[in-house]
């Protein structure tokens, strides 16, 4: 702490310029966060139209018809669906990759090039090489089923392998970051506790149940959450792979949103979902937040 | 790091079965890229052949000359660089400055603004994209390069991040250069910046992968192809081409290969960044 007989032209300048110093990055934080959050609210309780037009003061009328909407609560589902679908695989596949590339220490930067490699991808390059392969006919993925004697699944024509088939594109677009946060975790486990379990004539394999996976957990929870976040946010792949179909069958709240408001342009009607979304995102951090804290008090400082 | 002595014959078995385990994951994981590269390296009528081969008949760069000849591909690339390296400047610029303020200087509502700040990780940019449409429409800006940068230059995650580490910088070398009668901003300049290189390189690659990838805001705020990024060209790309599989790969591959070569440069500081911070989640 400066004190302040030391140095009164030091405290003065400090003072004088700080504001400057966070005055341009609050500019533009106010101008593309804070004002559209106000104008998404705003939005959210009129009738505006992307196409211009004047617009009327509704109430809660947007609110109510997206909570009616059995087509919002579709997307819900499939969000849900998604999420429920994509996380264990991830965190396992992200899990594996980590032990092995932590135990075959000689060649590890090969391994970690081939695992995460497709997370520095754009979402719209792996969905052109997964609609290749879900051709039906010529498609790799039909192959690879016919090579096992497997019948063609239809990839992007029926409601369940279209979902399916979103789900295996994310998984391999996405597991290398899992990958990358379980090796750093498992790299910072301290190696003395395996010495003195196998003094202790613990197994390879008790070891992992016993000291590696507990060890791991918080790595696990902090990959749930992300997961879990990002699993709510999900558009581009859904978008670009299945157009949200068929039938709407594989259509993310976010690609919801996009279409009334992009396509049928009723951005007052948009806004909102967008609000009911926030508001959902805003109760599953506040839900994540409360369990930690509950959980750190208990463990003391974990 | 040392093998435990103890464990390294009865490791050297097991090893084996997880070298095993190891490349049959690494052939499926690398299966999709592979594929992606052969296709394109074939001729187009050779791409729906069934049964599908999997080795070109013959090796022909004809969809690589055929993609490289429209004039989009390279539109795309150079408004990705471009975009990308301005949010990348900009992000560093705004927010290690605010980082900064935040960390050592005081004024009145400094708490209260970097609360400010801090809500702003809870909002998740995607609800923004109508009201920052119609602020596009009204700034003029939709359709051009400004009009993709400025909304993504608000990351208060990295303000966040960049104040953790400033918090952690002792400050005597700082308060000796302010005694000498340096001002706070050559300071922040000369002495703050350089010793924050780690964190800005990882603070900037991401900002940079992020931007360079992202597909929504710049899908929504583009129309014309001269003024779209390389990820919203690329998935126009299968309408266009029609049924160019082998064009459609080509196109593919290009468009992967300069993030595969920053990801090859930067692996360091990328795992690093992941690992201490979970920056870059999706």
């Amino acid at each position: 702490m400066p004190s302040s007989t030391a140095a009164p032209r030091r405290s003065r300048d400090i003072t004088g310029s700080g504001l400057a110093f966070v005055a341009p990055f609050l500019l533009v934080y106010a101008l593309f966060l804070v004002v559209p959050l106000g104008m998404g609210l705003i939005n959210g309780f009129t009738d505006a139209s992307l196409v211009g037009g004047d617009r009327e003061f509704v109430g809660a009328a947007n609110f109510a018809e997206a909570l009616t909407d059995p087509a919002l609560w579709r997307s819900l589902g499939v969000t849900v669906v998604f999420t429920l679908a994509s996380t264990p695989p991830l965190i396992a596949v992200g899990l594996l990759m980590a032990l092995l590339t932590h135990h075959l220490a000689p060649a590890r930067w090969l391994w970690r090039l081939v695992f995460f490699a497709p997370y520095v991808l754009p979402s719209s390059a792996i969905a052109l090489i997964f609609v290749w392969i879900y051709q039906p006919g010529f498609g790799l993925a039909d192959a690879l089923l016919e090579m096992v004697g497997a019948e063609p699944v239809g990839w992007l024509s029926r409601p369940v392998a279209a979902m399916l088939g979103v789900v295996l594109a994310t998984v391999w677009w996405t597991a290398g970051f899992n990958f990358l946060l379980y090796l750093a975790a498992l790299q910072a486990i301290p190696g003395d506790l395996y010495e003195a379990s196998s003094l202790d004539g613990a197994s390879r394999v008790q070891q992992f149940f016993g000291i590696t996976l507990p060890m791991l957990r918080p790595t696990t929870g902090l990959i749930a959450v992300l997961q879990l976040l990002a699993s709510l946010k999900v558009f581009d792949q859904f978008y670009l792979i299945t157009g949200g179909g068929p039938q709407h069958s594989t259509r993310p709240i976010l690609q919801y949103v996009y279409e009334h408001g992009f396509t049928n342009y009723r951005i007052g009607y948009a806004s909102a979902v967008s609000y009911v979304f926030f508001a959902l995102v805003l109760l599953l951090t506040a839900a994540h937040l409360s369990i930690r804290r509950r959980r750190e008090g208990r463990l003391g400082h974990a | 790091m040392p093998e435990r002595p103890l464990t390294r014959s009865r490791a050297r078995a097991g090893n084996a079965v997880l070298l095993l385990i190891a490349i049959a994951l690494a052939v499926v994981w690398a299966l999709p890229l592979v594929w992606a590269v052969l296709t394109s390296l074939k001729p187009e009528s050779e791409t729906t052949e069934i049964p599908l081969r999997w080795l070109p008949r013959e090796v022909t760069a004809e969809a690589y000359r055929s993609v490289l000849a429209t004039e989009e591909i390279w539109y795309w690339l150079a408004n990705s660089a471009f975009t990308a390296s301005a949010v990348t400047a900009l992000v560093l610029l705004l927010s290690s400055t605010a980082a900064y303020g935040f960390s050592r200087t005081r004024f009145r509502g400094r708490g209260a603004l970097f609360a400010l700040v801090l809500a702003g990780v809870l909002v998740p940019t995607e609800i923004l994209i109508v009201p920052l449409f119609q602020e596009m429409v009204f700034f003029g800006l939709v359709d051009t390069p400004w009009g993709v940068i400025l909304p993504q230059a608000v990351l208060p995650a990295m303000v966040y991040i960049l104040k953790v580490f400033f918090d952690g910088v002792p400050r005597e070398l700082e308060e000796a250069a302010l005694m000498d009668g340096a001002g706070r901003w050559r300071v922040f300049w000369r002495i703050v910046l350089p010793l924050s290189r780690p964190v800005l390189a990882a603070v900037g690659i991401f900002t940079f992968i992020t931007t360079w990838n992202n597909f929504l805001w710049p899908f929504i705020v583009t129309a014309s192809p001269e003024s779209m990024t390389l990820p919203v060209g690329l998935a126009t790309v299968q309408g266009s081409y029609g049924v160019r599989y082998a064009e459609i790969m080509a196109t593919v591959v290009l468009a992967a290969l300069p993030l595969l070569i920053v990801f090859v440069l930067f692996q360091r500081h990328i795992v690093r960044g992941i690992a201490h911070t979970g920056l870059g989640g999706r």
